[in-house]
């Protein structure tokens, strides 16, 4: 019975890596570049939720849409300040802003909150486990955060797959130039995405602070950096590869963490995914499309 | 009337001069076909009209409108529109949702543009659903040509249509651009394969590392020694 709950831990967690891979592999697919701020944006949406439930008083539901609204306008502001003066230079420069852009939200979040770890309250702390054959347990936030990233991935799947503006994001993932050339606005497609990113990050930063309940302006960092692995792991800028992705990752990790080591989990996780990208370079769903001349 | 004028353009790859001060025009209806050698700037030049890249000198005109630093976003609302050399169709998507992307300015894809493009290519019909990356070179053509029709421009710039297809294919592409001239759209034909080039267009111009060194209806330039020598075998 252990090996299910562990299962059941891991799938749970491995939902909020995808939800957060899911900002980094759209990113990515579309403005080819690695938003190494994403896993901060993650904890002010944590923060905002925090504010407004604990110091206005707020119901919940009220924290999550304001967390996902503010982080939402901090995306594209992000992207308008930091990243869109930048497009055209070399992918470098890109990425270290990126990296001064992560540090510039911790120390803020710092100078803001201090860096005192908040206990977070659970968005479902009144609801109660559900006991299974005597001793599997599932809590409110398991089931919480796997219905919720159910709901983004079948909602995400569609947006790309049926809407007028999703599709153009996929044509500007594929060729930026040709997109162009049928109208469509990259730039505006770019901050599109950075906004959905953005707002899924509030929520992956609101339900992972409901099962791991402590904040600090660090909290970000180390599941962002999980998270961009779940990514590759899945295949950078494929949709469906970073929900895969962050799944197995959250599993693997539950699963090292019970049966090999605590301390050790990062380190196997990080290698199993250096073997999968030996066999699998593009990443298990990764795009291989061979070009016909 | 001139629908499109450009006015001594010069385009630079960082410090490279690549097309030192071009100026030709295409007039309402025409076909006007601009040839030349590999690395001659006839692609540059396209992409300078359509605003993929801008000149550091000199004007284009566009309908009585300065386009020279405009978005390439927003000329295909203007009326023209671009199929770029090696046809850049977004192959991980369908050959519907390609003609879709087409028709993005539009908003909602009307019917009887498909419609309209499948009478041209009908072949594009029976592959509806179909992943465009699975599409044969001479199809994939044939997309290009047809998102590119789904918002009704007015000039079309065709950016070497006849690139590694077979002679058979050559002759079907070819026909149909002159088909589409006879249902109203300008062309800008930009090729390598001078011998088809010059027998459909009405005027041509010669270019040669980044300069225009001859012009003439397509005849004349068929006719011309120069032009035999160098681009049509003697």
């Amino acid at each position: 019975m252990n090996i299910l709950q562990y299962l059941i831990n891991g799938i749970s967690i491995g939902s909020v890596y995808a939800i957060i891979a899911l900002g980094y592999t759209m990113v990515y697919g579309i403005a080819k570049m690695l938003n190494f701020a994403h896993g901060d944006v993650i904890m002010v949406g944590a923060y905002i939720c925090y504010c407004v439930t604990v110091y206005l008083g707020l119901p919940v539901l009220a924290g999550v849409l304001l967390s996902m609204v503010v982080c939402t306008v901090l995306g594209i502001t992000i992207e308008g300040l930091a990243y869109k003066p930048l497009r055209g230079t070399p992918s470098l420069a890109v990425l270290i802003t990126a990296i001064g852009v992560s540090y510039f939200l911790q120390n803020a979040a710092q100078l803001i909150w201090s860096s005192n770890p908040k206990s977070f309250t659970s968005i479902v702390s009144n609801m109660k486990p559900l006991h299974l054959f005597g001793s599997l347990t599932i809590t409110g936030e398991v089931i919480v955060t796997v219905a919720v990233s159910v709901v983004i991935m079948i909602g995400l799947t569609w947006f790309t797959s049926s809407t007028r503006i999703g599709k153009s994001m996929r044509a500007v993932s594929e060729d930026r130039d040709a997109a162009q050339l049928m109208g469509i606005n990259v730039n505006r497609t770019i901050s599109i995405t950075f906004a959905i990113g953005s707002a899924l990050a509030a929520v992956a930063g609101v339900l992972m602070c409901s099962s791991i309940p402590v904040l600090m302006p660090t909290t970000g960092s180390m599941p962002g950096i999980r998270a961009f692995t779940a990514a590759v792991f899945g295949g950078i800028g494929s949709i469906p590869g970073a929900m895969l992705g962050g799944i197995l990752l959250g599993i693997i990790e539950t699963f090292a963490k019970a049966y090999l080591s605590t301390q050790f989990s990062d380190a196997i996780v990080f290698g199993v995914l250096i073997i999968i990208l030996l066999v699998k370079p593009a990443g298990l769903l990764g795009k291989q499309v061979q070009e016909k001349v | 009337m001139s629908m499109l004028k450009i006015e001594d353009i010069h385009v630079y790859y960082g410090a490279i001069h690549a097309i030192k001060g071009v100026s030709f025009e295409v007039n309402e209806g025409e076909i006007v076909a601009l040839i030349g050698a590999n690395g001659a700037g006839k692609s540059t030049i396209l992409k300078t009209i359509s605003g993929l890249m801008h000149p550091r000198q000199g004007t284009i005109n566009f309908c009585g409108e300065n386009i020279t630093h405009t978005e390439a976003c927003k000329l295909l609302p203007k009326g023209l529109a671009q199929v770029p050399e090696g046809r850049r169709i977004f192959l991980q998507m369908t050959v519907q949702e390609n003609l879709e992307m087409g028709a993005f300015i539009k908003k909602t894809v009307n019917p009887d543009d498909l419609d309209m493009v499948f009478q041209y290519f009908p072949r594009l019909q029976e592959r509806r659903k179909q992943v465009a990356g699975t599409l044969s070179g001479g199809e994939q053509q044939m997309l290009a040509m047809s998102r590119a029709l789904m918002s009704h421009p007015k000039l079309m710039m065709l950016d070497e249509p006849s690139m590694g297809l077979a002679p058979i294919l050559v002759d079907q592409i070819f026909d149909i651009i002159k088909e589409l001239h006879k249902a109203g759209t300008t062309i800008l034909l930009v090729e390598q394969n001078a011998r088809k080039a010059l027998q459909i267009a009405d005027r041509a111009y010669v270019l040669e590392t980044g300069k225009i060194t001859l012009s003439g209806t397509g005849a004349e330039l068929a006719k011309s020694d120069e032009v035999r020598k160098a681009y049509l075998g003697g």
